[in-house]
């Protein structure tokens, strides 16, 4: 009975756009902001900001980014990693070249010139779609992470070929480095997270959201109202690699600490398509979830076993992960092809109607 | 040395210097095409008759080859094991007609196409969940010795599977043009609606489709695995089909073959000659970016139907 | 009825794909403020016309005018839209992950300037510019008495709303020629009517030009100015209702006598 629109009137259009319009919801989320900024770093150790939620958060941006363009705008890409790779070496070349460059600005242009790779990868969405499509973007893929696996230039000429996150402040605080704690870095990739999930939000409510969208469901008609498809999916192709290019920038300053490029090889790509379809094709809301069940399942399959007493080698975890991701993958685009933001939207409506059954 | 010799000057010279070695690199990689034609060959049948690009043709090519090895590893000999591998393939597709596409009909390309990609994850995790992960030798009593031939150095297991994938197709043709399931396939195959109208048991079809295609991811995946070992890396191998397959159009059978050899030679002869001036492993990437590159001249590769859009 | 200014020409428009003859040196006149219908029998060229008029199709020769501009022959459909032509389609072509406001919203994306960065803060144009386009929408949304279903995801609707639905989008980006091809296939008797009442209505209240495909003789002549026939891809009769009503050329294409 709590949950109820009853006399919330919208008197102007503006209110009737907002992206929560009815008031409990914005409440939750206001109540989610604060839990997740004041209460989780008090409480949460460092193997639960560390191995759980830095990563589930950086996989939700890039989550976020393919979402853009495979759930908004309906081209698959299997090129994820690749984009996040580009992040990563450009924030890297960039601060180890001019280490006085404030941290986030590093970020913001290693997602730039994700966005710029990602536009030169896009090219060929207009001629080609769909399937076809989906094997250019693993042109992008392997080519990508060649390049920065065999140019020595992109990792310094470091003999071992890896590439390490030096430390650097924000405001004073150590963020990224050995010596910055888990709760700043969980901190940083929050912030990160909520201001980019609002301007994708943002997007996708606003007339390019809608381009992208008319695309998706039918680029003849759209073209006939005066959608420019090309430009209307190179941009799409372009923010998408640019949420993509801050995610891994995050991932190895905030999160690894120092990677190789393995550490951004074809199944990450795979990785975050599947937070796509079980989150939700077409949902912000969704990315973050399917991040959430993607990065948390594993850590469950491998911990479950020991906490009802049972020993469970290594690799059978790994394999029965497997056989989940699959066969969920295929449950949920049988069953509930929106995903779990789906269900999650489903539940709300039950509620806002609850107990009367219509 | 400069960067025009090394891309422009250098290559030929090596090629025309020693022309023998650059026949045998030609033969090698139309070998390797081969082998990309033949798991190639299982994507343009299943596409063909159903309208799925079926991402998993790659990991049922590991999942073939890792049933029969695994049996092997147990002591089952070789004659109990290949029947069993075979009934296991079309156990598979009837699982998969029954639990993935029936439920799936009419959905949109893109779904199916996912829904392969979740396949291709469970039979990855179901594979080695039943085999084991380590790397397994396949050992069939293939030959494998070098002989000469006009002066090249050929080897007798490349032959061999030369003539595998020749005698394939040769009865794929004839499974499809000469017989009573083929043409209700092909009836399928250009419309599915109509093809059940008159009668044809769709899901038969279906069932059968991927069937045979599971039989032709068996043997490549016995090339495959003969050649270098079967582990988790032949379905990467295998994923070098799909630029093989939209570089030659993926309805068309001898555009499987075209373009598999068309990417098997080229990778060599990138590798071999153009490796050293872009720092090597070039094999990793070529193929894709070639069939970028064709697609965005040619959207429907070299051999696809040009699919005239109705509005 | 109207000015008789010429708002499009199609002159001696041929097309053909392949060895097959979709149009065959058609000339059109379409005047600014008319009803103007094209009927032939099925596979006459009529939808092929209609592609061919808003860029999906180049024809191999012949040209287009349109107010008094010659169309360049590399125009893409949506330069066409740009200059001002809207259409709606024989089988619904709607975005059908997206609601009716949304659909609406689309029709409207010739109307807006503001730039990737203003979307994404939603803040200062794109944000005034949002509600100014809804304005307008919700201006079409009433005309077509559609605004219970604003919220509704357009692939939940009945055929005959979708067909509705997607004359607004049409009507959303405010076009000065309007091409309706088979507006009331598949409707009953008072879906029609409301049909016919709304392009009639399209053409009073929102001054643009229609041209229309249909099929349903009893409303082709109520409703339009001049009626164009088409048959085999060439043009056979053009003029009032009257006339082509009794024109015999007409009557033998729909009656089939055999072409000696």
């Amino acid at each position: 009975m709590l949950y109820r629109e009853t006399g919330q009137f919208k008197t102007s259009y503006r209110r009737d756009q907002a992206i929560f319009p009815i008031a409990q919801d914005r409440w939750c989320v206001a109540l989610v902001l604060v839990a997740a900024y004041g209460v989780v770093p008090a409480l949460a150790n460092e193997y639960w900001l560390q191995a759980v939620l830095i990563p589930f958060l950086i996989y939700a941006l890039a989550a976020i980014g393919l979402n853009l363009l495979t759930g908004y705008t309906g081209q698959l890409s299997l090129g994820t990693g690749g984009f996040m790779a580009v992040g990563a070496y450009t924030a890297y070349k960039l601060t180890t070249a001019m280490p006085d460059l404030n941290i986030v600005i590093v970020f913001l242009f290693a997602g730039i010139v994700a966005a710029a790779v990602g536009l030169v990868f896009g090219l060929p969405s207009l001629r080609i779609k769909g399937l076809y499509l989906a094997v250019t973007t693993l042109a992008a893929q392997f080519f990508l992470v060649w390049l920065f696996n065999r140019v020595a230039w992109f990792y310094n000429y470091n003999p071992s070929g890896t590439i390490t996150a030096p430390p650097r402040t924000l405001m004073g605080i150590m963020v990224t480095g050995p010596e910055a704690t888990a709760a700043v870095r969980y901190l940083v990739v929050l912030s990160f997270v909520v201001f980019f999930a609002l301007i994708a939000k943002n997007l996708v409510r606003s007339e390019i959201g809608r381009t992208w969208m008319a695309i998706r469901d039918m680029d003849v008609a759209a073209e006939i109202i005066g959608i420019r498809p090309l430009t209307t999916k190179l941009s799409a192709f372009a923010v998408s690699s640019f949420y993509c290019g801050i995610a891994g920038a995050l991932m190895l300053f905030v999160y690894l600490g120092s990677v190789e490029t393995l550490a951004f090889d074809i199944n990450v790509s795979f990785e975050v398509l599947f937070m796509v379809i079980i989150g939700g094709l077409g949902s912000i809301l969704g990315s973050i979830i399917g991040a959430a069940f993607i990065t948390i399942l594993p850590i469950f399959l491998t911990n479950a076993p020991h906490l009802v007493g049972l020993e469970m080698r290594v690799d059978l975890a790994k394999e029965i992960e497997l056989i989940i991701f699959g066969g969920f993958i295929i449950a949920f685009l049988i069953l509930e092809p929106r995903g779990l933001a789906r269900l999650w939207q489903i539940g709300k409506e039950k509620l806002r109607r609850w107990p009367f059954p219509y | 040395m400069g960067f025009f010799d090394i891309w422009f000057v250098t290559p030929f010279t090596e090629i025309l210097s020693a022309p023998i070695f650059f026949a045998e690199v030609v033969l090698g990689g139309l070998m390797t095409g081969v082998m990309y034609s033949m798991v190639a060959l299982g994507f343009v049948l299943i596409f063909k008759a159903s309208g799925v690009f079926n991402f998993s043709q790659g990991i049922m090519v590991l999942f073939a080859a890792l049933t029969l090895v695994g049996q092997m590893e147990r002591g089952v000999p070789v004659w109990v094991a290949l029947p069993v591998t075979v009934a296991v393939m079309v156990a598979l597709a009837y699982g998969i007609e029954r639990l993935v596409l029936r439920p799936l009909v009419n959905q949109a390309p893109l779904t199916l196409l996912m829904a392969t990609i979740g396949l291709t994850f469970f039979l990855e995790g179901f594979g080695e969940l039943l085999w084991g992960s380590n790397v397994k030798r396949l050992d069939l009593g293939i030959p494998d010795d070098s002989f000469d031939f006009a002066g090249m150095l050929l080897n007798e297991f490349e032959l061999f599977a030369a003539l595998t994938a020749a005698v394939l197709v040769a009865l794929l043709a004839v499974l499809s043009q000469k017989t009573a399931i083929g043409r209700a396939l092909r009836a399928v195959a250009d419309d599915h609606q109509a093809a059940t109208a008159v009668g044809i048991p769709l899901q038969t079809i279906w069932v059968t489709v991927w069937s045979v295609a599971g039989l032709v991811a068996l043997v490549a995946g016995i090339m495959w695995g003969s050649k270098s070992g079967v582990q988790f890396s032949l379905s990467l191998i295998a994923l070098k089909a799909l630029p093989v397959l939209i570089l030659g159009g993926i309805t068309s059978i001898p555009g499987a073959i075209v373009g598999g050899l068309i990417i098997g030679v080229g990778e060599k002869i990138g590798e071999v000659y153009w490796g050293p001036a872009f720092g090597g492993a070039i094999e990793n990437w070529f193929a894709y970016v070639l069939a970028m590159v064709v697609l965005f001249f040619r959207p429907h590769g070299l051999f696809g139907e040009e699919i005239i859009e109705r509005v | 009825m109207g000015s008789r200014e010429s708002l499009l020409s199609v002159e001696g428009v041929s097309l053909s794909f392949g060895a097959v003859q979709a149009l065959v040196d058609v000339s059109i006149e379409v005047y600014g403020g008319e009803i103007l219908a094209i009927i032939g029998p099925n596979g006459a060229g009529k939808t092929s016309l209609l592609n061919v008029i808003n860029g999906v199709y180049r024809p191999q020769q012949g040209r287009l005018v349109f107010m008094g501009q010659a169309r360049p022959r590399n125009l893409r459909p949506y330069h066409v839209a740009r200059q001002g032509i809207a259409r709606t389609f024989q089988n619904v072509a709607l975005f059908k992950g997206m609601s009716t406001l949304d659909n609406l919203m689309t029709g409207r994306v010739l109307h807006m300037r503001s730039g990737l960065l203003s979307q994404a803060l939603y803040w200062g144009r794109a944000l005034r510019e949002e509600e100014a386009q809804r304005a307008y929408v919700e201006r079409v949304i009433n005309f077509l008495e559609i605004e219970a279903i604003r919220k509704t995801p357009v692939g939940r609707l009945p055929y005959g709303l979708q067909k509705r639905v997607e004359l607004g989008r049409a009507l959303a980006a405010e076009p000065r020629l309007l091409l309706l091809d088979e507006p009331m296939a598949g409707m009953n008797v008072e879906e029609k009517e409301d049909m016919c009442r709304f392009i009639l209505d399209i053409r009073d209240e929102f001054d643009i030009t229609c041209v229309l495909i249909e099929h349903d003789m009893g409303v082709v002549m109520d409703i339009s100015d001049r009626i164009v026939v088409l048959d085999y891809g060439r043009k056979i009769a053009d003029g009032s209702p009257d006339e082509v009503r009794a024109n015999p050329d007409v009557i033998d294409a729909y009656l089939g006598v055999a072409h000696a």
